[in-house]
Order: structure tokens, then sequence, then C-alpha cells
């Protein structure tokens, strides 16, 4: 079947199965490369995207239903070189050691930003629950979207 | 004079955000499965659903006749591929038995997840595709589940070998003969405690994943891993598959977090090399997380029997310990030699008499294999020692932290030969503990639960801690030879100065989160008074970095950050032949500070770096005898282990109703010597911490009683989320190691270390008025709930 999704700003027209799942048309169909896999039960958000402005798991969703959409992936992030507020927040912090989850984290806390720009740590807390990370302990990954959120 | 005593630049010390970040940050960066290899074929493999079972007939018609499907083959028909079994590279004994461990079984199956058929396919779903059709018959034996119950032989797994056991291991040290039996007949107080380390799933966020990619003439290829280890897998491959070494290149990618489990030369590794090799074309594999749950090793997994003896005022006269370790069904890279590197640590920080009885059973059962998982043997031991101290602390009624102190190794004491024969480079726990318990207002919780345990309160307050060694840095090549490890210990770094004065820093480390680029190139900027920004780091391909002894254990800064230093100081060394030839001096007569050798009291007679790396590669006025170029190597063999300490305190408050657990505080006080990027310090220590953490209140890898794994996607192990665990406080002391010029120890495994412990003592401490006096872990609410109900039903 035919999709037609704008990725990070350009229109993509592909032919896919009707299996393909949007993280797969990302990685594989795109070479979009960024958006990490960890699991096979929408459980770790390493795969985290926005559509259409809002963070989704991208594994949860094929690429058909993202059919007329607007994709925004890690990738699409910087601007002219110079990387979203997010991700040098996460930098500044030290929000991330191997990085495997830090594109779908990072994706995942600008949506939680979009939705309470003013976050308690707390907040931060329960608004992350669904990205899993194994190397930070969360502690900086929290630090990074508190100062994010004061920029 | 060290670089301790003499900081010329001080870049060390400071808070250097990493080099490492953008690219991980924006997506550029690629993990192995992210590299693009046209025209691969994906691998898929066939895993047994039994933990037992003799494998009567395989039928591969149907998947070979799959749509995209190249080729099936089963572990018989690829026998012939192998020069010799999967490598077990720790044969702790002479008599430890070792069964014949092939990348597919062939004629048995011994857990669930041992591979029983290859497919090859043009693309990652047609080959996962053909899984299904592919019809094995077994007949299913009786799984061996508890490490135990094994131990009777009652079902012998590796019928060849004719029992269970691997191996007993012991370290009986004693001062006069019988003196650990009489301390214990003559003691004032004793405790008898058995602990279990549940097995762990390491979960990575990155599965592994493996791309093996063969020149089309000569018979070279190339394995792209997700490995901690691409040195040491080199070598391993190349044996294992009987291809010459030097036609091997290893390349790791960047690698999404490792924690021991790629510290392994896996089945998939082999696999995917042999079937390029065959095939002629590149093969890639890529483990689905369910996969890795059963495929990738697994950590813990000890019963262990912990024994002190004291005298009247507390001081440990004597420990015994055995230890019944579950190797699983076959022993991977270094399974035996785990429980071994915590054999010395049951003493924890403690002076204690020449009178220790250490025994180790290596036992074989029908479930994954274990192998290191970040600590390997020393958060074992750690929990164990201080939890059994709490448990001595509560019978003398006496205060922990109190019969902690009467028995710490004194900082006067340092260095200190313990009663294993090893060195303790340095350390000064008391000042350690002093500064948790301010930290986490020891005094004032103790007060506070004074008030707020009373009989009937429906939240008691808890403070729990743990003071630990670290024995990491591994490792002296000759305690490794003692010890019947199968390579050494050193690390290699070479430092290359270009003509330009940019600096190419090879490392044999192969990180994967930890930074290295960041801190190696501030070792070298401080060495060589070069900026940062001109120093670049290479690391983790064979081709590149040929020697190396690669990232675990703790070893990457203790030994492979110091032969960067090592290595600066003969470029430093050869580059001072240059600039005494330049300015018409005795080499003796130049001091080299910020980049710049000078005349010692003519500052003005000097030249700098950038003006000798020129020199040295035009090469048109050199001494004579004097190789053209700038470059050095350097191997560095460790003197001794570095002993990295400190202490944790944990507060929290049980609800006796429901039995959750909330943690007020958790406060880590760690000391790794000199610190190089503090940054990167704190980062490692939250991790570990919550790792730990993890062990004691949420992880565990559960399984039934035929061995199928009940915990296999992260909906059911449960890895936790920010929602679940606190912020942590970090604070350090600097007591730097006297044995390498840089003063530092490691810090990787450290907060792991020290973290269950701490937290289930917290736990017992508020529950002990109650009668709780143990935890097993993990603490979920529902066990705590029945710890609490079954106390009271004792009462």
């Amino acid at each position: 079947m035919k999709v037609s999704i704008t990725v990070n700003g350009t229109r993509q027209e592909k032919d896919v199965e009707p299996r393909t799942l949007l993280v797969h048309f990302l990685r594989d169909r795109l070479q979009l490369t960024g958006t990490n896999i960890g699991c096979d039960t929408s459980s770790c958000g390493a795969c985290t995207i926005h559509l259409d402005g809002e963070a989704v798991k991208s594994c949860t969703m094929l690429a058909a239903q993202a059919d007329g959409g607007k994709v925004t992936t890690i990738e699409g992030l910087s601007k002219d070189g110079v990387m979203h507020p997010m991700q040098q927040a996460f930098m500044e912090n030290h929000g991330l050691q191997c990085g495997y989850c830090t594109p779908g984290m990072v994706m995942a806390s600008i949506g939680l930003l979009k939705e309470n720009p003013n976050p308690t740590e707390e907040e931060v807390r329960l608004g992350l629950e669904g990205n899993l990370c194994r190397c930070t302990g969360y502690h900086n990954i929290v630090k990074s979207v508190l100062a994010a959120a004061k920029k | 004079m060290t670089m301790t005593e003499n900081r010329q630049n001080t870049v060390i010390g400071t808070r250097q955000l990493r080099r490492e970040d953008p690219a991980l940050l924006t997506g550029e960066a690629k993990f192995t499965n992210d590299l693009n290899l046209p025209g691969a074929l994906h691998l898929s493999i066939l895993r047994s659903p039994h933990a037992h079972a003799k494998i009567v007939s395989i039928d591969t018609a149907a998947a070979k006749a799959s749509p995209g499907v190249i080729a099936v083959y089963t572990g018989a028909e690829l026998q012939s591929q192998w020069a010799g079994p999967m490598p077990c590279a720790w044969p702790v004994t002479p008599d430890m038995k070792n069964p014949p461990h092939f990348p597919l079984a062939a004629s048995k199956v011994c857990y669930v997840g041992d591979g029983v058929v290859a497919v090859l396919a043009t693309s990652e779903s047609a080959s996962r595709d053909a899984l299904d059709l592919i019809d094995v018959e077994y007949k299913v034996l009786k799984a061996v589940v508890d490490v135990e119950e094994a131990l009777s032989d009652a079902n012998i797994i590796h019928e060849d070998l004719g029992t269970n056991k691997s191996y007993t291991w012991n370290l009986k040290i004693e001062a006069t003969e019988g003196c650990v039996e009489n301390a214990f007949q003559k003691a004032a107080f004793k405790v008898s405690e058995r602990y279990v380390q549940q097995r762990l799933l390491p979960m990575a966020m990155e599965p592994r994943a493996v791309a093996a990619v063969p020149q089309p003439f000569g018979g070279d290829i190339t394995l792209y891993s997700s490995t901690q280890i691409p040195h040491i897998l080199k070598v391993m491959a190349a044996l294992t598959l009987g291809i010459p070494e030097h036609q091997v290149r290893v390349v790791a990618p960047s690698v999404g977090g490792g924690f021991g489990s790629k510290l392994d030369v896996y089945a998939e590794e082999l696999l995917c090399m042999a079937l390029a090799r065959m095939h002629n074309l590149p093969v890639r594999w890529v483990e689905e997380r369910s996969e890795n749950s059963m495929a990738t090793i697994h950590g813990r997994g000890q019963v262990q029997y912990v024994e002190l003896a004291a005298d009247k005022s507390g001081k440990l006269t004597a420990v015994r310990v055995r230890i019944k370790a579950d190797m699983g069904a076959y022993l991977q890279l270094v399974t035996p030699g785990v429980p071994i590197l915590g054999a010395f640590l049951y003493a924890g920080v403690y002076d204690i008499p020449l009178a220790y009885d250490f025994s180790c059973d290596g036992i074989f059962t029908t479930l994954t294999p274990t192998d290191a998982y970040r600590g390997a043997g020393r958060p074992e031991a750690t929990y164990a020692i201080e939890c059994a101290m709490d448990a001595l602390a509560r019978q003398m009624k006496i205060d922990p932290l109190e019969l902690r102190k009467r028995n710490f190794i004194q900082k006067e004491q340092f260095p200190y030969t313990a009663f294993s024969g090893l060195t303790y480079d340095s350390g000064d726990h008391l000042q350690a503990a002093e500064k948790a318990a301010g930290l986490a207002d020891y005094v004032g919780i103790r007060t506070k639960q004074a008030k707020q345990n009373v009989a009937g309160a429906k939240k008691r307050l808890g403070i729990g801690m743990t003071s630990y060694f670290e024995m990491c840095g591994l490792a002296p090549s000759r305690v490794l030879a003692s010890l019947d490890y199968g390579a050494g210990g050193w690390e290699a770094a070479t430092v290359r100065i270009l003509p330009t004065c940019k600096v190419q820093v090879v490392t044999g480390t192969s990180p994967h989160g930890q930074g290295h680029e960041t801190s190696w190139a501030m070792i070298a900027s401080e060495k060589l008074g070069i900026p940062q920004e001109d120093i670049d780091v290479l690391h983790s391909d064979t081709a590149i970095s040929p020697l190396g002894l690669d990232t675990y254990g703790s070893r990457s800064l203790a030994v492979g950050g110091v032969a960067v230093a090592g290595a600066c100081d003969k470029v430093i060394d050869k580059a001072r032949l240059i600039a005494a030839h330049q300015l018409e001096c005795s080499a003796d007569d130049l001091e080299f500070a910020g980049g710049v050798f000078s005349v010692k009291g003519s500052p003005d007679r000097a030249v700098p770096m950038a003006a000798i790396a020129f020199a040295a590669f035009t090469a048109h006025n050199l001494p004579d005898g004097l190789e053209p170029n700038l470059e050095a190597q350097y191997s560095y063999d460790p003197p001794n282990f570095s002993w990295p300490f400190g202490t944790h305190m944990c507060v929290l408050e049980v609800d006796t109703e429901t039995g959750k657990i909330e943690i007020l505080k958790y406060v880590a006080v760690d000391d790794c010597g000199v610190q190089i990027n503090p940054l990167i310090v704190d980062g490692q220590v939250h991790g570990g911490v919550i790792q730990g953490l993890a062990q004691a209140l949420f992880e565990e890898a559960v399984y039934d009683s035929d061995g199928n794994l009940k915990t296999t996607t992260l909906a059911e192990y449960l890895v936790p989320a920010a929602s679940d665990v606190p912020s942590i406080t970090t604070a350090h002391t600097v007591t730097p190691s006297p044995t390498n010029q840089l003063g530092v120890k490691g810090i990787g495994e450290a907060g792991t270390i020290g973290a269950a412990s701490t937290v289930i003592n917290a736990i017992i401490d508020a529950l002990s008025g109650l009668g709780v006096t143990e935890m097993p872990m993990p603490a979920s609410p529902q066990t705590v709930w029945r710890a609490i109900q079954s106390a009271a039903q004792a009462k």
C-alpha cells in the first residue's frame, strides 16, 4: 500500500507492506536510524517520535496509521546545526551515557514540557515513566528536563 | 612527582561536558543495527522452548521453501564449522568440569532459549517468518531449576560429566590450623545467615546486534558487534572458527550499554561469521527483547551462607562463607570466575585476623548461563557481609554504625595487607561513613525513628547503610595468573602527535556509555599541554586499535587511562630529545610545562610542542639515530587492583499495611581517588545505585518449575522507570591511589556494589521492631507485607 508521510519537513511517498510499523518505516525505508528499538512490548520508549506534534511510540503504530501525518524524529530537531534546547539541556546536565534511550527520551521530554511547561521533579518522573534508561538512574535526565523547562 | 601533586593545566578534575553527546543526541551515532549493509542476509534463530530435552528430529523442509529463505542449518549441519567449542576463559580449578558448548545445540537442549536452528533469509521478516515452519521433535527431560537441588545430582544435565557440579573453589586462610572453627566456638556473638542473590537480567537498552562482512577475496572478515570486548572477541572468534587471527577485524560501533552482558563471546557472533564465510555475503542478526532475556547472559544467581564470629566488643574474629553459585546450563566467557571475584570481599572493609574460610560450588542448572553483571561477585559479597553486620548489630543490640566503626580498617593501616595477601592501596572508611552519616542526618533519623516507630505505627522509618570496597581495575596480570584466568590485565595506549600538533590517542578500552573519549582527551591534554579540542580518541576497532583488553570490571580508567598517561610520558620523553637538540642543551636541563620545553632558569630559551611535532615529521634536523615522528605505544600492567570505597545510606519509610516502600533519601559517598571528570563520576554512581536499588526492590528473573522464564519482556521484568526511583545525593572523599601516576581508582561498579544491601538494611531497620529479621530480594510490597505478617504470627 502507498503512504504519504511528511517526515522532518519532507514529504515521503512510499509503498509499504501493510504490517510495516512506523518505526521500521523510519529506520529501514528512510534510513532515519536515530529512532531506536529497545523492546517488543511498547515498554521502553526508545522509539518515541512526534506525530502531529505529539510524542508517540513509533513501535505501537503502523506506518499506514501515520498516513497524511507529520512526523518529527530526533534527526529533525536541530535547526541550522544548533541543537534543540532539550538536546542542549541533556548535554549540559549529563543526561545521557550510552545514548540508546536518548533520542526517545528527548522526544518524550519535549512532549512532556509541551503539556506541562513548568513541571515539578515528581511530574517529570511521572511524565517519563514510559521511557526506560539503564545507565543514568534518571537523576540527570530529570535534571535535564527541569533545566530545559527553565530555558 | 605525580600529576596529583603537580597540576600544570588543571584540566583534570573539571566537569567537562562530553564530546560523545552531540552524535548521540542527534541520531548521528550508529549502533550495529543501524549499519547499512547492502545485500546482507538476515539470521534468525529457532530457540528451544524446553529447559531440558533431547532433540529427536528436525524437519526444515517447509522453512527452506519459505519466500526469501536462502538456507536453513541445524546444529549438526554446522558442526564442521567450529574449530573448537565456545570459550570459557576462566577455568577456576584444574578439575573444573566444562561441557562442550557450541553455537547451536546438536543433540540436546539445556535451557529455554538454547539455539537449535539457524535460518538465513533476504530480510529480517522473512527469516523470522520461516522459524514458525520448522518442526522439531523433542524428548522432554526434567528441568533442573534450583541450584541447591541440582547439587543432589538426581537429574544430571551433562551426562558425560557425571555430575551437576562444575567446581569447588576454596580460600581458607588460617593463622593456625583450626583457628576458624576455634573462633566460632569461642565467639561471644555469632551470626549465621542465608541470603539469595536472585537472578537478574542485565537489560542493556540496546539489545545485542551482530553483522559479519566477509571480503570477497583473501579470506578476511570484519565482525561488527554490540560488544564490550572487541579485542578479546577477535582472538576468541579466530580460535573458535579456525580463522587466522590477522584476518579477523572486530568493530564495536556505538554500543547501547553493556553492564557485563556484552562481555562475552556469543553464539550469534560466531554464527554470523561462519555463515558469512559460507555464503560469501554479509550476515546480520538483531536480538528481540524477549530473545535477549533468554539468550543473553543473566547476572547473580547465588545462594550464600555467611557466618560471622565476634568477640564481646563486636570485633570480628572469623568469617565463614559457603556459596552455591548457579552457572546456568553452560560456562560462558567468565561464568565460573564471577563468584571468585567476590571471594576476597566477604570480610568487607573490616580488619579481621587470619581466620577466613570461603568455599564456592559452581553448579549447572537448566537455565540461561550466568556471567558478569555490573559488579560481578562483588555486589553479592558486599551484600552478604553488610547485611550480616546488621544482623550482628541487632544481636548485640548496638547501633550498626557503631559496630562498623569498631571494625573498620583504620586510615593509618593503609596500605593494608589483608588476610588474603592482597594489599588494599588506600582508604579512609571512617571519614566516608561520617560524611554519609552527616548527609543522611543519621543522628536525627535515629531520634525521629524512636518517636515514629511505635506500636501500631502505619509508616515505619528505617535507615540502612553499607560500607564497601570495590576491588576493581582488573587487573595485575600476575594476580590473574594465580587465579587461573586465561588472559592478562594490562591495557594499551598509543599517543600520536600529528605534523600540525593535533593528537590521536588510541586506546584499547571499549567504551559504551562511560565517556572515555572525553576523559582520555582530558588526561592527554593535561599531560601534553595541548588543548582538548586538538585531541581525538580512537577506539573499539581492532584495525585502528590492535592492542587492548577492553572495558569491564571498572578497569578502563585505572588501567586504560593510566596507559594513556604513560604513552604521553613516552612521547614527551622523545620530544624532549628533539627540543634539546634544537636548543643545543642537555635534555636534563629542560623542563616541560604548558606544552612548551624551556631551559631551566632561562625561560626565553624555549620551544613549543608544535615546533617539535613538525620537526619530527619533516625529520630534516633530528638528533642522530632518532626515529622520525612523535608516536609512542605503551602497555600498562597495574601493580595492584584499585580499591575504591565508600559508604551509602538510605532513609526510607515502610507502609506496614501495604508493604510499600518510599525512599526518602539516598546518600552515596564514594571515594574513587582522584577524579578526572566529576560529571562522569557522578553519572556512574547514579546509574550504579539505581541498578543496585533495582535488585533490592524490583528485579528478578522468575522461572517456573519447568524452567520457563516468566519475565521475558520489559512489561514483566521490572526495570525501574523514573517514577519508581529517587534522586540521589552524591558526595565524595578523595584518597588518591598510590599505585598509579594519576592517583585514580575505578567507579563504574561502586554504586551497584553499595546499593542493594543499603536498601535492604534500611527496610529491616524499619521493621525490626516488629520482629522482621530477614528480607528476600526483590522486596516487593507483597514480600514486605508477608514478612511483616509472618513476624507477627511468630510473636
